[in-house]
């Protein structure tokens, strides 16, 4: 992890200038992750400071939240559709189909930070279920092939 | 070169539509032909997409599925007979799953460029708004009352009482907040309109902000939905500067403007009062109700809450009058509404017609069946806690009161189709562990009584014998009425529609027998 101060500077600007509009803490919380790909322990006093709250709310916010990762993030997410039309057309199938090529569970992350895997709860693409998202795009109308040539591809990055 | 038209809509991205607008691109370089390509939104034909459509002197030609490897040969056959292409579909007008519906709200879907103020404004946009300035807020609210237009995020609750009591508070500060957390599967309905046609439902919180006296709105998007938020966002800069947000929204003198939060992976935020704790920046909790948001809402003060295509409804009633929008629909649901096909189905997409056309009209007639080719099993209609209904029950019309007389809901209008592959079993053991993981804790009977319920379905699922299965299904079912009538919200109560439903009319999924299950 790198030193976990170094990013103070960047996160007391942010609050600089969300901290006077009420209701800020879900926005600064998402540009942190935007900018840092996570939310460091590191930042919790000073968000807590600038907002005039106690750690533990601002901890229990970011626990509350799915999103919200306080952890480095793998070099690529796979969060694969688990909702009622996914798994209408084999959603299911394609689940173990990761579980089984990446040695992983459903919330798992490979050891040398490569993908991590996480469910999703509908992408609004269920007229073309099955449907993921890989670092941020959609893909729908998947078959098993295609799936096979996303994480290919995703292996390839890796080297 | 003649000009062609393809969806900027993510799931027609997400099918291809960025790989055959690029394909497009190059075959027009190596022809050495100028290309005029508008990126639209999408018809909600998404079987079709992408959807390439070309300008003819009849009307625009579609051609869809399209894949890059079909762009060379689409070339070709518009040089000599368009209808020669393999994937020619004619003119899309004249498809009979978008000539048939009745289209209010999606009046400009897969036609205008999102973004476009001009394409906005040539297709009606701003009448309704101008209108609602001309006749002042009372007759506003009164239009939007005798529209007997009701909730679209699944309550149905008639908008007009809302609008209101909203007008006649008194506070210092009141709020419009656009319930924007589309969290239901099945549907998609509202991201199709905020990716599509922004400046809809800026002009329907606008009205809203002017008419119920407040001066400032909030749309809360799902972060499932990157494109719909930086859609909204320019949309509402591009609206500011011309003068539809502000301090004098289209020369009312009346102030209002808007902004987008974005959620940050919570179900339970689409339910009202969680959203509002949500955008306050806490955690999502639900709150007890009274008091309503429309008395005490978003920071304490009166806050109109409605989803996407409740505030999307409102420019049209203003521009055509309330008697217009409510000669569409049936009984006390009037109007139009998005239905959302979905699943395992043949022609999926989106079928914005009046209440009252039947299930069956929706899945076998648009949808064509199943995409596997198998029978029809169930639709779960109105989301993750809406009812398996069983193809036996097909002929109900799609109205709020009809659906609720046999223990199902429209909800937010989503249908996902399934094919006799669908252990019905699983099924109702997922939505009882969704809403384990997604409930927020407040009340008990969602917060325990849904683990308790996986448990249950387990013990059904492993029992022994007969007897010892028919025991614990008594103890679902008592579990299913706990959950319905005990829970704070509706993710807790509704949660028993998927699970009653399937034990109701798939018995045998379960290992029970049919006499036992419907005593």
């Amino acid at each position: 992890m790198p030193d976990q101060m170094s990013i103070l500077p960047m996160v007391n600007s942010l609050l600089e200038r969300h901290k006077g509009s009420p209701g800020a803490l879900l926005p600064i919380l998402h540009e942190i992750q935007e900018g840092l790909g996570y939310i460091p322990d590191a930042a919790i006093p000073d968000i807590a400071h600038a907002l005039n709250q106690s750690q533990a709310e601002v901890r229990g916010v970011i626990s509350f939240y799915h999103d919200f990762r306080t952890a480095p993030p793998a070099r690529h997410i796979l969060r694969l559709c688990r909702a009622e039309s996914c798994q209408s057309r084999g959603a299911e199938q394609l689940a173990a189909q990761l579980r089984e090529r990446l040695q992983l569970d459903d919330h798992g992350s490979s050891i040398d930070g490569n993908i991590s895997l996480r469910p999703v709860y509908c992408l609004g693409a269920c007229a073309c279920s099955p449907a993921l998202e890989l670092d941020g795009k959609v893909y729908a109308r998947l078959s098993a092939e295609r799936l096979d040539a996303l994480l290919d591809a995703c292996r390839e990055d890796a080297r | 070169m003649t000009r062609l038209y393809l969806p900027a809509d993510s799931v027609a991205r997400a099918v291809g539509a960025d790989t055959v607008a690029v394909a497009l691109a190059s075959e027009a370089r190596k022809r050495n032909l100028p290309l005029d390509l508008h990126h639209t939104s999408s018809r909600g034909l998404y079987w079709l997409e992408p959807l390439l459509e070309v300008d003819s002197p009849q009307g625009r030609l579609g051609f869809g599925p399209m894949t890059e490897a079909d762009v060379p040969g689409l070339f070709d056959a518009l040089q000599n007979d368009p209808s020669s292409h393999p994937l020619a579909l004619g003119l899309v007008d004249e498809l009979p799953y978008l000539k048939t519906q009745q289209r209010l709200i999606f009046s400009r879907a897969g036609i205008t460029q999102p973004l476009s103020l001009d394409d906005y404004r040539a297709h009606g946009g701003f009448a309704g708004l101008t209108r609602a300035i001309a006749i002042g807020g009372e007759e506003t609210a009164t239009a939007v009352f005798d529209s007997g237009l009701r909730g679209r995020g699944g309550a149905a609750f008639p908008a007009g009482i809302k609008w209101r009591t909203v007008r006649g508070t008194q506070a210092p500060q009141k709020y419009v907040v656009c319930n924007a957390d589309e969290g239901d599967s099945g549907t998609f309905a509202d991201r199709m309109l905020m990716e599509g046609d922004p400046y809809l439902l800026i002009e329907g919180m606008a009205i809203a902000g002017i008419t119920v006296g407040a001066s400032l709105g909030c749309i809360y998007i799902r972060s499932e939905y990157p494109q719909a938020v930086s859609t909204l966002r320019e949309a509402i800069n591009i609206a500011r500067s011309a003068g539809y947000l502000g301090v004098d929204v289209g020369g009312s003198g009346l102030s209002f403007d808007l902004q987008v939060r974005v959620g940050a992976g919570a179900y339970i935020c689409g339910e009202e009062t969680a959203l509002l704790d949500s955008l306050e920046g806490k955690r999502g909790l639900v709150r007890a109700k009274p008091p309503i948001p429309a008395l005490k809402g978003l920071f304490g003060q009166p806050t109109l809450v409605h989803n996407v295509l409740t505030l999307a409804s409102v420019p049209l009633i203003l521009a055509k009058g309330a008697q217009f929008y409510r000669d569409y629909g049936m009984g006390r649901s009037t109007g139009t509404m998005p239905f959302q096909l979905a699943g395992n189905i043949r022609h999926g997409g989106l079928v914005e017609r009046a209440f009252g056309l039947t299930l069956r009209e929706l899945v076998e007639g648009y949808g064509g069946g199943t995409a596997s080719g198998r029978t029809v099993k169930a639709a779960q209609v109105g989301g993750p806690l809406g009812a398996w209904v069983p193809p036996s029950q097909f002929d109900t019309p799609l109205d709020y009161e009809a659906f609720a007389a046999i223990g199902a809901m429209l909800g937010h209008g989503g249908v996902v189709v399934a094919d006799d592959t669908l252990d019905m079993a699983h099924m109702a053991r997922f939505a009882l562990q969704f809403c384990a993981e997604e409930s927020c804790g407040k009340c008990t009977p969602c917060r325990i009584g849904s683990t308790r319920g996986v448990e249950v379905i387990d013990r059904i699922l492993a029992a022994p014998d007969q007897n010892a299965r028919d025991q614990q299904a008594i103890i679902l079912r008592d579990l299913c009425d706990t959950l319905q009538f005990g829970s704070l919200c509706a993710l807790g109560g509704m949660t028993a529609y998927p699970v009653a439903s399937a034990l109701k009319h798939f018995p045998a999924d379960f290992g029970l027998h049919t006499l036992e299950a419907e005593q």
